[in-house]
C-alpha cells in the first residue's frame, strides 16, 4: 500500500449552482475513497460559505456590502444557464430530490462530514470586506497562493 | 465465539456518488469484525462500492443476487 494519500483539490472559483454541485460530488466521492480533499473558494465561490443564506448586507464599506447583498448566500446560488430570477435551482432542486440524487445543501453536509477540507480565499474576502466570522465555522482556514500551492502539492487540482 | 453483529444498509434508491459515500459512513461507524450488508442495484453501485471497500482495506465476504437487478454485498469490517 501506497503511504502517501491520493490528493484532490478543488479550486471553487464559480458561484453556480451546477457547478458547485459538480465541485462538492466530486469532492464527497473522491473522500468517500479516502483522498485527501481540498477545497479552495474563491471569488462567487465563497457565497456559498457565508452562515447567512440569504440576501443580506455582509463586509465594510457601501459597495462590498451592496455586492453582497446582491450576490446573496447559499439560497441564492444562480444555475448556470436557464437560471430565471433563481426559479430553475429550486426546480433542479426538486428533480434532484424526486430522482433520488443528492442535493448541494445534503451534498456539503456529507464532504463536511466526510472531512473534506474547507478553505476562503484571503484576497476576495479583502476585497469584499467579508471577516472570518461571517463564514460557517467549518472553514478550516482563510488563505491565499502559496498555502494553496502547499495544501495541494502531490495531488491533483481542478478549477471550477 | 460470539455474535457477530451484522448491519444493514440499503442503497438501491440511491445514486453517485450516495452509494459508495452511505457505505463509508456506515463502516466508519461500526467496530473491526463486524458486518455489514448492503443492498444495490446493478451498474455503477455494484461495480463500484465492492472495488472501494477493498480498496480501504476491509473484506467483501460475498455478492448474491437478491432479485433482477438487486445484489446483496456481505462486508466485513477490517
Amino acid at each position: 500500500m501506497n503511504n502517501l494519500k491520493d490528493k484532490l483539490s478543488i479550486i471553487c472559483f464559480s458561484g453556480d449552482f451546477d457547478k458547485l454541485v459538480a465541485a462538492f460530488t466530486l469532492a464527497s466521492g473522491a473522500a468517500a475513497t479516502n483522498y485527501e480533499v481540498n477545497l479552495f473558494f474563491t471569488f462567487w465561490g465563497l457565497n456559498i460559505l457565508k452562515k447567512k443564506k440569504g440576501h443580506v448586507f455582509l463586509g465594510r464599506g457601501f459597495l462590498a456590502r451592496f455586492f453582497s447583498f446582491l450576490m446573496g448566500g447559499k439560497n441564492n446560488v444562480p444555475l448556470s444557464r436557464f437560471n430565471f430570477l433563481g426559479i430553475s435551482p429550486r426546480l433542479m432542486t426538486k428533480m434532484m430530490k424526486d430522482r433520488n440524487v443528492a442535493t448541494l445543501d445534503v451534498l456539503m453536509e456529507t464532504a463536511i462530514e466526510l472531512g473534506v477540507n474547507l478553505y476562503a480565499c484571503d484576497m476576495t474576502m479583502n476585497i469584499l470586506g467579508i471577516v472570518r466570522d461571517d463564514y460557517i465555522p467549518e472553514v478550516k482556514e482563510v488563505l491565499g497562493v502559496a498555502k494553496f500551492l502547499e495544501y495541494s502539492k502531490d495531488g491533483e487540482t481542478l478549477f471550477i | 465465539m460470539g455474535n457477530i453483529k451484522i448491519n444493514q444498509l440499503d442503497i438501491t434508491n440511491e445514486h453517485c456518488p450516495m452509494t459508495f459515500v452511505k457505505v463509508k459512513l456506515a463502516l466508519e461507524k461500526m467496530e473491526t469484525k463486524e458486518q455489514l450488508e448492503v443492498l444495490l442495484a446493478e451498474g455503477e453501485p455494484l461495480d463500484n462500492v465492492p472495488k472501494t471497500v477493498k480498496e480501504q482495506g476491509n473484506r467483501v465476504l460475498e455478492i448474491t443476487q437478491v432479485k433482477n437487478n438487486i445484489y446483496r454485498v456481505l462486508i466485513e469490517k477490517c
